[in-house]
């Protein structure tokens, strides 16, 4: 098959064969590099002290348990609100709204808002939650912030998964004198937990890797508290943490550590998106 | 019975209008915020010395706010980062979505989205030991915290957004497309790049804006590798972007140099909502094709 091809030919396509290769094999050597590096230099540095304790001014030892507990507390914070306006934002649009322009205008208004840097929604969380509705610098006010910002991602997750419902389902239900909630209580909801678990993983790999719109909005305090508690504090999560004890302390084994921890729930993250995206698949083919 | 039922629906729909109306009061909320708090520091200013000032000097005697070194550090940084991002993510996303083997896809596949999933403190950190010393000894400069850190850090964090949205576009194109390639006795690469790309071309696009957004936006990496001084952009020179502006005097600032950060906050978003209607262009146009 080959042997009629012009030399020029031959030259060119080895040519972008090898830069296809290079470029793939160049971004999964990046990947595999970064990995590899975080978790050397920061396994050695965790230790169970590291892990179980706050910060001590007197013993000038440093622990990161508040930080991951602020982390925890802000994600669930974050969720108990993002979920339920994301999926039902979504159940509007695909199953109540008829206006075609107001569709579009919710459309884009989404794809705007998951196109604004993570530092507007900073300044703009700090100037309306922690400043004209008087939240001070808290969790609670991140976690506001970062429910606008993973709006758009649990509101399309949860569109797509609506847009796999068979429209006879919905027309069965219809046909048997099911009102419209009915039908969105018992056949639309359902169909559309998929959307919202895969939602939920995203936006958790989202807020774990956030940093920037929460400096101004949750600060960066090292304080054990219990949930609710915390929520009306100043804390900081494992990134801003890692931030913070890097550039203002100079304190790189603490920031390893903590990348290292991040490295794998990131990882975790990834595996369980791909593992939902698989099983709902198949289950969708049965 | 039945009116109380009637009654409920119109609730029920009422409530999920609220919700579905909520994306659009929130941009019109952080809009609104900005315009706001914004502008009177650029009135006070005076737009042209603030968009053209060439230097920030907030915290001087008698302060200077032109912001001309953080825009051309951000326009300078994000070109430099789509030069080396582009070109090797889209390369990447043609062998993937075209020629790769499905195991070689399947584990480079993984390999981007964990790229996109890695927190930008986190390549703050390595940037900032690996890059920065590295650029020191290589090109014998007093300090590697630069524009050039930046722009690398920059081209790996886009390529996620390049690759996956090129890789999509790329899938959709039509197979009768490249099967009429191969009959008229094009090889497999010539037919990915002379008949799949082109016919690609709008989702590329797409993915090239989205990766120019992304780049334009991240603060925290690149506040960690670029040294943070409001000098006018030079490869090797510590600058300061729009993003990192805001972030990094905002916990000590008051007053005109406080308002003087949200005009830098609405410039910065007045561009991202440029990239947003490009994006949105390319996007349609692809859908249409």
């Amino acid at each position: 098959m080959r042997r009629g091809i012009s030399k020029k030919r031959r030259a060119y396509i080895a040519l972008m064969r090898a830069l296809m290769g290079l470029s793939a094999g160049l971004t999964a050597a990046l990947v595999l590099f970064l990995v590899v590096y975080v978790m050397a230099k920061g396994i050695p540095e965790l230790s169970w002290d590291l892990l179980t304790t706050k910060p001590s001014y007197l013993r000038g030892t440093i622990g990161i348990l508040p930080d991951i507990l602020n982390t925890v507390y802000i994600i669930i914070a974050a969720l108990v609100f993002v979920l339920p306006l994301g999926a039902g934002a979504a159940v509007y649009l695909t199953e109540y709204a008829r206006n075609k322009r107001l569709v579009a205008v919710i459309e884009y208004a989404a794809e705007t808002l998951s196109g604004i840097p993570s530092i507007i929604y900073g300044l703009v969380g700090m100037l309306f939650f922690c400043s004209l509705l008087n939240m001070q610098t808290s969790l609670l006010a991140g976690a506001l912030t970062l429910v606008i910002m993973n709006l758009p991602t649990v509101l399309r997750t949860t569109q797509e998964s609506l847009k796999t419902v068979p429209q006879s389902y919905r027309e069965g239900a219809f046909g048997l004198g099911a009102g419209r909630w009915r039908v969105i209580r018992t056949v639309v909801l359902p169909g559309c937990v998929d959307g919202i678990v895969t939602g939920c993983i995203l936006s958790i790999g989202r807020i774990l890797g956030e940093s920037a719109a929460l400096l101004f909005t949750a600060g960066f305090a090292h304080a054990i508290h219990g949930f609710f508690q915390a929520l009306e504090h100043s804390g900081a999560t494992l990134t801003v943490a890692l931030y913070v004890y890097v550039k203002e302390a100079g304190e790189f084994g603490v920031g390893f550590a903590i990348a290292a921890i991040l490295m794998v729930l990131t990882l975790i993250i990834q595996l369980a998106a791909a593992l939902a995206g698989r099983y709902f698949k198949r289950r969708r083919g049965s | 019975m039945r009116d109380s039922k009637h009654a409920l629906e119109s609730v029920i729909h009422g409530a999920f209008l609220l919700l579905g109306l909520i994306t659009v009061g929130c941009v019109l909320l952080i809009t609104v915020y900005l315009i706001l708090s914004g502008i009177p520091a650029i009135r006070q200013i005076g737009l042209f010395k603030f968009l053209f000032g060439r230097t920030w000097a907030s915290t001087a005697s008698t302060p200077q706010f032109g912001i001309l070194p953080f825009i051309l550090t951000s326009v300078y940084g994000t070109a430099g980062a789509m030069a080396i991002g582009v070109p090797v993510g889209f390369l990447t996303a043609v062998y993937l979505a075209k020629a790769a083997p499905p195991a070689v896809k399947g584990a480079v596949g993984a390999a981007v989205s964990m790229l996109a999933g890695i927190p930008s403190v986190v390549y703050g950190l390595v940037g900032m030991l690996v890059l920065v010393p590295g650029i020191r000894t290589l090109f014998h400069v007093p300090d590697g915290a630069s524009l050039l850190a930046a722009i690398v850090v920059l081209a790996v964090m886009i390529l996620p957004s390049i690759v996956n949205v090129s890789v999509t576009a790329l899938e959709a194109v039509p197979r009768e497309y490249e099967d009429a390639s191969l009959a008229l006795g094009a090889t497999a690469t010539e037919t990915y790049f002379r008949v799949s790309v082109p016919a690609a071309r709008s989702g590329i696009a797409a993915a090239v804006v989205l990766g120019v957004g992304r780049a334009v936006g991240e603060a925290m990496a690149v506040m960690m590798v670029s040294g943070n001084v409001a000098n006018m952009p030079s490869l090797f020179q510590s600058v300061r972007f729009l993003t990192t502006a805001v972030a990094s005097e905002m916990s000590y600032s008051s007053g005109l140099q406080r308002q003087a950060l949200f005009s830098i906050a609405l410039v910065l978003y007045l561009f991202i909502l440029l990239i947003n209607a490009a994006l949105n262009f390319f996007l349609k146009r692809g859908k249409e094709e």
